[in-house]
């Protein structure tokens, strides 16, 4: 029994790290075969991970709900994957791939450690998928996306003021709304906004001026999200504006005093509010206060190190001594039964999908949606970078989410929109006669 | 046509800001890369990680063993399947050892993890796995030599106290002996009367470094240091004893109010003779004395990893004449453990550093192969070379003249100073002995306590006796 988790658990490295090798290596070669047949390999790959990984976790505790839900996925698997294509023709496969790849880890996770989350998430996810297919569509109809701006971030701040007012605290923050029994987080989906906002305000015209009055709503978001005690996500909100900001204007002295503001800001944060205190101290050494806000980060690197590189074997750990893990902490929980090369491989599938949004933002012409693509992704990635980066000690844990693995419907159905948008503009902007038209310029010029 | 041109900008300053933000992820997959292939044995074996017990799933934990290869513990299966922890010695080396049921404390709770941990062959430890067998886990080899601790066990008969010996140059703990003590075989089924101690008898506290004792007369070498740094002359030192000193209405007397006469500082130090060490108390320097004695690592932290309590002292000018005298001679509100006391008397053994006492030595698997050595690090130098010689002449005139004459006309030299220390009227006092025997460049430091039995040279020195006889 043992040896067959064990071993197991040896094949999901090994197939998750072959998937990951392919992430990598899809692109030498301009062959479109050779991609295809790629792609396809990957998607085997998918289906193989969450087959053994369904089978570890049937044989530990012979629950039917298991095989229930695997079969649910394969088929939500497979047709998604097909109308995706249909859908959004033309798209990234890689970065499709990797969103299933992602999904489908965070859901046997969720199995294994709570099975009533798992259904909760997969439920969401379902729900998330078919509202996306729709997504370019959308985009398509609503041709006025870009000639609003201002409105973005009124819309935006408003909403999270209104979290604000009536807002429930959970783990520590003060960002949750509870509507009939269902708990969500608008700043989770205000973020889209927020790029929408920064992309189309500073995309038509960057004056001093107008950078100046852009910066004063951008400041009214964070502000908010600190007071309410949401660090990641006024990060998260700080850190992508800056880096949009500079993109745009492309000039480096608003990062430098944007970097300087924020460590000013960041000081005085510490100053001022004790659970900052107590996330600096817990990064700086969790063993002096294990008891007094220690633990989460210390539990956390116990995982990591018990998991050493190839894990206990899934089902083999202990997530549940890990407070919040299966949201925030996820990734220890994963480190410890999965393993260490595992975890680095999720690292990795994160950066393919941002490199390839990276690659689609340089690709679109227009601004407006060059600059949302960007935005959005380096929201992604900087969350990404919070999340694992807390949860190893790497930076003081801030409370984010792992996006499309950890447990939350906010979480997960926002990044769920993310990636549909970067993707539907990808289709929209990349085959439509726009490309044609810039590229008559060109040779007519 | 500009348009144009600031379309290649903008996808320049794209490719630059993502290929920065690429950076951060470089250093966060090292940063994780390192953790990995770091040495995490300390986390694992954080008593706050409770992984351990899936460890034991899967492994059967390793023995401890003793420096002569004997076992200490070990884990046997017994004819319900059940495992169980035996400890072939008994209560010999339940201090020093620790106890694995009801709570693990010493070596059992520090080195668990390591214990759980199998070193052997990956394809044996697979091939286990298959049939389904536990894996033997690695065995944790100590310093400790089952005949000193034997000696010591013995010597220490049914008198509470303590005792440590080791190797002043290495640190290596040869025995470690607590009493009264406990059966660690036993300890589920005497765990209450253990827990209710109606006697007072405090089994559970490991004495030899959990111990605070007034350190008596082995503290006037401290004194004695003290007053060579303060007086660069004090080969002159002269002082008629009389059987006791009075200073501001206080009176120190020496042992049995024995007047010991004229004498120099050796003859005072060997003589223990308290009316001597309280006057040359009251010239001492407070402040110099209390970084003396910081410098010896009292009110700091000891360089052990493992249980014990700090020691204390306090100098000040505050203090009454009759508590400087008292504190001159060990008593006052100093307190020790003889763990402490032992580093102390090393440092003069070993050329002057502060070692570092530890009992793990290394860890073996089940076939014998050194999987990993505990390495240890020693202090800081706190004593000159030409401090070291003049203290050596004084204790070994303690030996040849003074109260530690037992030890004298051995094949090995014993270098050492007595102690009696009152802890209240009317009762016995404490019986101390530290030093340290050299025999052929082969040193071996001692630090006992013999609890409410009476004088050092009566109850501590025969014990050093003992051990010394076994050790050479």
């Amino acid at each position: 029994m043992n040896t067959i988790v064990k071993l197991c658990g040896y094949i999901i490295v090994i197939i998750f790290a072959l998937y990951t090798f392919f992430c990598f290596t899809v692109f030498r070669g301009k062959n479109k075969e050779r991609s295809e047949k790629i792609y396809r390999r990957q998607r085997v790959c998918i289906f193989l991970i969450s087959a053994v990984a369904h089978a570890v976790l049937y044989l530990m505790d012979y629950d039917f709900m298991i095989i229930i839900l695997f079969a649910l996925q394969m088929i939500a698997f497979f047709i998604a994957v097909h109308m995706y294509q249909i859908f959004y023709k033309g798209l990234s496969k890689l970065v499709l791939n990797n969103m299933f790849m992602l999904l489908m880890i965070g859901i046997f996770m969720l199995e294994r450690i709570n099975m009533e989350y798992a259904v909760k998430q997969s439920a969401i996810v379902l729900a998330g998928l078919i509202f996306c297919i729709f997504i370019p569509v959308i985009i398509k109809k609503i041709s006025f996306l870009d000639r609003l701006g201002w409105q973005y971030a009124i819309l935006g701040i408003i909403l999270l003021a209104v979290v604000f007012l009536f807002a429930e605290e959970k783990n520590g923050a003060k960002n949750w709304i509870i509507i009939k029994g269902i708990a969500f987080q608008p700043s989770e989906f205000v973020k889209i906004l927020f790029v929408f906002f920064i992309a189309a305000v500073l995309t038509k015209k960057s004056s001093f001026k107008r950078v100046v009055a852009a910066s004063l709503f951008a400041a009214a978001h964070v502000l908010i999200l600190v007071i309410e005690k949401d660090l990641g996500g006024a990060l998260i909100y700080f850190i992508t504006y800056l880096i949009l900001l500079t993109a745009v204007t492309g000039n480096v002295l608003y990062l430098l005093a944007g970097l300087s503001g924020g460590s000013a800001a960041a000081v005085i944060a510490y100053k001022l509010f004790t659970h900052v205190q107590t996330r600096v101290s817990a990064w700086r050494d969790p063993w002096s206060i294990i008891d007094s806000g220690g633990l989460q980060v210390a539990q956390s690197l116990f995982a990591i190190a018990t998991g050493g590189w190839f894990g206990m074997g899934l089902g083999r750990g202990l997530p549940g001594k890990i407070p919040i893990v299966e949201s925030d902490f996820i990734f220890a929980a994963i480190s410890e039964e999965l393993g260490g090369v595992f975890a680095i491989c999720i690292l990795l599938v994160y950066i393919s999908c941002f490199i390839m949004f990276v690659n689609i933002s340089i690709k679109i012409k227009k601004p407006f949606y060059k600059f949302t693509a960007l935005g959005l992704g380096i929201q992604f990635i900087f969350q990404v970078f919070l999340g694992v980066g807390g949860v190893t000690k790497f930076i003081p844990s801030t409370g984010v989410t792992l996006p499309l693995i950890s447990y939350g419907g906010s979480s997960v159905l926002s990044t769920l929109i993310l990636f549909s948008i970067i993707q539907g503009i990808y289709v929209l902007n990349g085959s439509s006669g726009e490309v044609k038209e810039a590229e008559n310029e060109e040779s007519g010029g | 046509m500009k348009n144009r041109a600031d379309k290649n900008n903008d996808n320049r300053n794209i490719a630059v800001i993502s290929y920065s933000l690429m950076i951060i992820f470089v250093l966060l997959i090292a940063y994780i890369v390192i953790f990995l292939a770091g040495d995490n044995m300390e986390l694992l074996n954080n008593p706050y990680n409770k992984a351990q017990e899936i460890f034991s799933e899967y492994t059967r934990r390793g023995s401890i063993l003793s420096a002569d290869g004997e076992v200490i513990a070990e884990t046997v299966t017994d004819d319900e399947g059940n495992e169980i922890r035996k400890y072939p010695y008994n209560n010999m080396f339940a201090h020093a050892a620790g106890h694995f049921d009801n709570g693990k404390t010493g070596l059992e709770a520090q080195y668990n993890v390591y214990m759980l941990n199998s070193g052997i062959n990956p394809v044996v430890s697979a091939l286990n796995e298959l049939k389904g067998e536990k894996n033997p886990g690695d065995n944790l080899v100590t310093t400790l030599n089952t005949a000193i601790q034997k000696a010591a066990y013995d010597a220490l008969g049914s008198h509470r106290g303590a005792v440590i010996a080791m190797e002043p140059e290495s640190g290596e703990i040869l025995c470690m002996v607590s009493k009264p003590d406990f059966n660690p075989n036993t300890i589920k089924s005497n765990w209450d009367d253990l827990i209710e101690d109606d006697n007072n008898e405090s089994a559970l506290l490991n004495r030899a470094t959990q111990g605070l004792y007034p350190p008596g007369s082995t503290f006037k070498l401290l004194t004695l240091l003290e007053y060579m740094r303060e007086n660069p002359g004090y080969n002159d030192f002269s002082f008629s004893c009389k059987g006791s000193v009075s200073a501001d209405g206080y009176k120190i007397n020496c042992y049995n109010k024995k007047h010991h006469g004229n004498e120099d500082l050796k003859d005072a130090f060997a003589s223990s003779c308290n009316s001597a060490f309280a006057t040359i108390g009251m010239g001492l320097n407070k402040k110099q004395f209390r970084n003396l004695c910081s410098s010896f690592l009292f009110n700091e932290e000891l360089p052990v990893n493992y249980a014990y309590k700090g020691s204390t002292f306090s100098f000040n000018k505050n203090f009454t004449t009759g508590e400087v005298m008292q504190t001159a001679i060990g008593q006052g509100k100093t307190l020790i453990s003889p763990l402490h006391n032992a580093i102390i008397i090393s440092a003069v053994a070993n050329g002057g550093y502060i070692v570092t006492p530890h009992i793990a030595d290394k860890m073996v698997n089940s076939s014998g192969r050194t999987v990993k050595t505990f390495s240890y690090k020693n202090g800081e130098t706190v004593i000159a070379p030409e401090e070291i010689s003049f203290l050596k002449e004084c204790l070994l005139e303690v030996t040849e003249k003074g109260t530690g004459h037992a030890l004298s006309g051995q094949d090995y030299t014993v270098y050492g100073k007595t102690g009696t220390a009152q802890f209240d009227s009317g009762e016995e006092s404490h019986a101390w002995y530290i030093g340290y025997a050299e025999l052929n460049g082969k040193k071996i430091a001692v630090s006992i306590i013999v609890e409410r039995a009476g004088t050092g040279s009566d109850y501590a020195v025969p014990v050093a006796k003992k051990i010394f006889d076994a050790y050479y």
